[in-house]
């Protein structure tokens, strides 16, 4: 029997013990007639070597194609020590440390966590993680208009150039509280999202909370310092979404806006899946959150403390628990109970890897990378940048014909180019994100763009029409 | 007694003295310049198009260390863990089972690991045919119409479930439904999951006997009510006999049954939620399937609906066309609730639960709760026997049960975290300490089907042992634990004086 380690003895004797003659019987306070028979659409079980036979087809069914896609997920070197050590038994089935005494592997290592995250947002208290980065964003939403008691307000101010996938998960989950989400328009020339604009955006409500976007989901570099200030100005609290890798390289979220005391985002949140955590078609990942101390005791999710034992023993516990559902029930900040602790596992100790100097060169090498491709790129003609600005890591390029396309016939040369910006940015279209991170090679780039430049001219041999360059 | 016993230092069960040791934080064995070389590129690439006003100011502080100061610093943090794979983890309501192995080697094949999100679906058949197959599989264990997996976990499959809730509602010009009926046993998320979501959460008190108050039911049911929030078997560890019953009270009253599914480890393969009469529900995978905690998660909570809500279902479904497999998003379901996350679920869980129940088959799946039941009820007999307070006697254990401590605390002044506190020194991580919050005094108490008879007798052992520390010297008991990384921990401390987080120069207060 798998995974079931009783013998016939072993059953007699507990059934004996118990007073029942069956196991059976250990069900008869259910009503008989809910009780079912065979689970017809189940398999019958299968052995290890039979289901590993079966996977490993599967997992090779799916290839590994060139990525050239970003786009919120990006192909990162991960440190072959990360998962080794991140699988340890001792992590992989351990659960929420309750019993901090017999979990100060785990309380330790959130604690560090917490430690490298206020480090690169520059924010005084991080949280031990949430699901993903789309549902920290909602759940940063919430806490801000919680506490924001200046405008009171029910509306959010939401860049149109980030990410779809969480606008969308945003709206979703605050919407049922009665809070609005406000888009504001970007830039056709820079990609970035122009304070000018958001003036005409504040009507007589106000906003509770203002999203910065850095980099946006163009890749292109924003105006952060303006943004925060003027978030600050108009009474709301400034919310930056960032990439952790990004940080080692831009302006920390808490060095935000002109000096002075409201300095600052007041919360930063994001995708924690660059630092170690493999693409794996989406998930798990970890969305993280940081903020200023003031905010703390609206935080969503577990937060580790430091402190004494009763022999005056430093060590690390659970704390602030009283935000909690398990504490607070219907009014604990959030209901999130199961994280992605074993993400964050392996996030600590990639960036205990890294170390400072390691993370800045992975964000060069990104910078660079995307930068030699989108020259590249631009040398095939009706192929150009379709944003003048700065980007980080990924550039947005017009095409010279349908992105979906283009796309799909790269897909079957094993390239997967970037991501179609069409669907959701109709104004934008033929427009594609590109992204090469630090692991794609000079060969790698070149065979992209000689796939695209045949894939190109065959269109244009085939007689396909072409948009003409506006 | 054997290894039964407190942990002494010639005793294989104790910590070696090393591991005692108050351990440094990584930053603090950091020197500048020092590093992990072999992880970064090679070069420093050039970022002088980025302009000065955008880039960081204040200098980043990272751990600098070696590679091996790394990897022998997160392996000694590692082995001050109480997990499964070193102890048995009888934790109630969080199905500590074993986590096979195969499920976390398969999951992490290359194909799998290696695949964009945004990748073409050609390009993740052999992905999406283990995931519709999962879809399909749950779907029969629950005898519910149809299901997605896109919750992360349990309380955001809560959320989608009581948004779903309130979409159908909505569908129907029916705005009047404002409350979430909730037991008083029920999971703190329960309630937190009914008021992120927009409702009031209204508590129904449970019976003397731990079956849910029908006379109060029937009191709170009305035009307001959206939906009840249940678990059966239920956090008390016992199946609610009158569950047909308070079905067909909830929908009389034109509201919806929502099912908590941490507790499907109890009835796997026996009963099914749809059959019960729930019309949402949600499973935690990482209960019932085996797919590992992680320290805290990740999990997956994947809700299963009857046929009038399955326009409602969270986006991404996984649909078969011919021979293919495809992503289904919310252009094609105008009536979803929408996305939970940016990128669909927790899919590398979903292929271990998915290895999971594979290995298991029918037959293994309706073991699951034959033999998780008669752990739990053989040891509630045990405890028992040896003159420990059930809190429902008279009950069958579900495939956990609650033991109270009132008696001992009374009696002896030893309560149930010290008790709790004290196995670990026995080498046991404690029960679940105070939940269900309805029961004084309780440890939730969940064995699971994976444990021997030994490791069960073994825990007996220890909780008799325990009590007769706390007849003859109580400090000892109250002083717990002796035997871990640090003695009890000041939580009072902790929420005062804020430490949460390693400042290179001050500390956070
Ligand atoms: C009864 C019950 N309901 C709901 C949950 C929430 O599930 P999750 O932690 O996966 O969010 C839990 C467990 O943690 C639980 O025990």
């Amino acid at each position: 029997m798998p995974f079931v380690p009783h013998t016939d003895e072993d059953v007699a004797a507990m059934l004996g013990a118990i007073g029942v003659a069956t196991i059976d019987d250990l069900f008869d306070e259910i009503p008989r007639e809910l009780r079912i028979g065979e689970l017809a659409a189940i398999p019958a079980g299968m052995a290890e070597m039979d289901i590993t036979r079966l996977m490993q087809a599967r997992a090779r069914a799916d290839g590994q194609p060139l990525c050239f896609i970003g786009a919120g997920a990006y192909d990162h070197h991960i440190p072959a020590a990360v998962w080794q050590i991140a699988s340890r038994g001792e992590f992989y089935s351990a659960y929420t440390p309750y019993q901090a005494e017999a979990s100060q592997g785990t309380l330790q290592l959130l604690y560090e966590f917490q430690s490298m995250m206020t480090a690169l947002t520059a924010l005084d208290v991080s949280n031990a993680s949430l699901y993903d980065g789309a549902s920290a964003l909602a759940e940063a939403v919430l806490m801000a208009v919680r506490a924001n008691r200046k405008t009171k307000s029910h509306r959010v101010l939401v860049p149109r150039a980030l990410h779809p996938a969480y606008r969308r998960v945003l709206r979703g989950i605050v919407e049922s509280q009665g809070i609005e989400v406000i888009e504001a328009p970007f830039d056709r020339q820079g990609g970035q999202t122009p304070v000018a604009a958001l003036d005409a955006l504040v009507g007589d409500g106000g906003f509770a909370a203002i999203v910065i976007n850095q980099p946006n989901f163009f890749g292109v570099i924003e105006d952060v310092d303006v943004l925060t200030d003027w978030a600050h100005a108009q009474g709301a609290l400034a919310i930056a979404v960032v990439n952790p890798i990004a940080l080692a390289l831009l302006k920390a979220p808490g060095e935000w806006g002109a000096a002075g005391p409201e300095r600052g985002a007041d919360i930063a949140c994001g995708e924690a899946q660059p630092l170690g955590m493999p693409l794996s078609s989406g998930g798990p990942y970890a969305g993280f959150l940081c903020c200023k101390k003031d905010l703390m005791r609206q935080m969503p999710g577990r937060i580790v403390g430091r402190t004494l034992d009763l022999e005056g023993k430093p060590g690390f516990t659970l704390t602030l628990q009283a935000r909690e559902q398990h504490i607070r029930r219907g009014k604990a900040t959030s209901n999130i109970c199961t994280n992605q602790g074993l993400l964050v596992t392996a996030a600590t100790i990639h960036l205990a890897l890294l170390g400072t100097a390691g993370l800045e060169r992975v964000a060069a090498a990104c910078h660079a990378n995307t930068r030699r491709l989108a020259a590249l790129l631009c040398e095939i003609p009706g192929v150009e940048p379709r944003f003048d600005r700065p980007m980080f890591h990924e550039q947005v390029l017009r095409l010279p014909a349908p992105t979906a396309d283009l796309l799909h016939a790269l897909a079957a040369h094993g390239v997967l180019g970037g991501f179609d910006l069409g669907p959701d940015y109709p104004e934008l279209d033929p427009a594609l994100l590109v992204c090469a991170t630090e692991l794609r090679t000079e060969e790698e780039m070149q065979r992209y763009v000689t796939t695209l430049a045949r894939v190109i001219a065959a269109r244009t041999q085939a007689k396909c029409p072409v948009e003409p360059k506006i | 007694m054997g290894l039964i016993g407190p942990a002494t230092s010639c005793d294989p069960r104790s910590t070696p003295p090393n591991r005692n040791k108050p351990h440094m934080l990584i930053h603090e064995q950091s020197r500048p310049g020092r590093r992990a070389a072999a992880q970064a590129p090679l070069y420093s690439a050039e970022v002088s198009d980025i302009p000065v006003s955008a880039r960081r100011v204040a200098p980043l502080v990272l751990p600098e260390v070696s590679e091996l100061q790394a990897v022998r610093h997160y392996t000694r943090l590692s082995q001050k863990n109480f997990s499964i794979d070193t102890h048995f983890y009888p934790l109630g309501s969080c199905t500590m089972k074993y986590n096979p192995r195969a499920c976390n080697t398969l999951a992490m094949l290359p194909g799998f690991l290696a695949r964009h999100p945004a990748a073409p679906d050609s390009h993740g058949q052999g992905l999406l045919a283990c995931l519709f197959e999962l879809q399909e599989m749950l779907k029969e264990v629950t005898g519910m119409h149809a299901v997605s997996l896109a919750p992360s976990a349990g309380a955001q499959g809560e959320f989608a479930g009581v948004a779903m809730i309130r979409a159908y509602h909505r569908a129907r010009n029916d705005g009047a439904r404002t409350e979430i009926l909730v037991p008083d046993a029920a999971h703190g998320t329960n309630p937190a999951s009914a008021v992120m979501c927009g409702f009031v959460a209204r508590e129904i008190p449970t019976g003397p006997n731990g079956d849910v108050d029908i006379a109060a039911l029937r009191e709170a049911v009305g035009p307001q009510t959206a939906g009840i929030m249940l678990t059966n078997p239920s956090t008390v560890g016992v199946f609610d006999r009158n569950i047909q019953e308070i079905a067909g009270i909830v929908h009389a009253a034109g509201g919806l049954l929502y099912y908590d599914g941490a507790n499907l480890n109890a009835i796997l393969g026996k009963v099914r939620p749809g059959d019960m009469g729930f019309d949402v529900i949600h499973m935690n995978l990482h209960k019932t399937f085996s797919t590992p905690h992680g320290g805290g998660g990740p999990g997956a909570g994947p809700v299963g609906v009857s046929k009038r809500l399955e326009p409602f279902l969270p986006v991404p479904l996984v649909v078969q066309d011919g021979d293919d497999y495809r992503w289904v998003s919310e252009h094609e379901r105008p009536q979803s609730i929408g996305r939970l996350t940016a990128f669909g679920g927790n899919m590398g869980i979903l292929l271990r639960a998915y290895v999971y129940a594979r290995m298991l088959g029918r037959e293994g799946m309706k073991r699951v709760s034959e033999f998780s039941t008669l752990n739990a009820n053989y040891l509630m007999a045990r405890l028992k026997a040896a003159g420990f307070d059930a809190a429902y006697p008279q009950r069958r254990a579900s495939h956990e049960f609650i033991i109270t401590m009132k008696r001992e605390t009374k009696e002896l002044g030893v309560n149930a975290m010290d008790f709790a506190k004290r196995l670990l020194d026995y080498g046991f991580h404690a029960p679940t300490t105070y939940f269900p919050l309805l029961v004084p005094e309780c440890l939730l108490i969940e064995p699971t089907e994976t444990e021997t008879k030994e490791e069960l007798d073994d825990f007996v052992a220890a909780l008799v042992a325990i009590r007769e520390e706390a007849r003859t010297n109580p400090e000892l008991v109250k002083g717990a634990p002796h035997t871990m990384p640090v003695r009890r921990l000041d939580d009072v401390r902790a929420a005062r004086q804020l430490d949460l987080a390693w400042r290179s120069t001050a500390n956070c207060t």
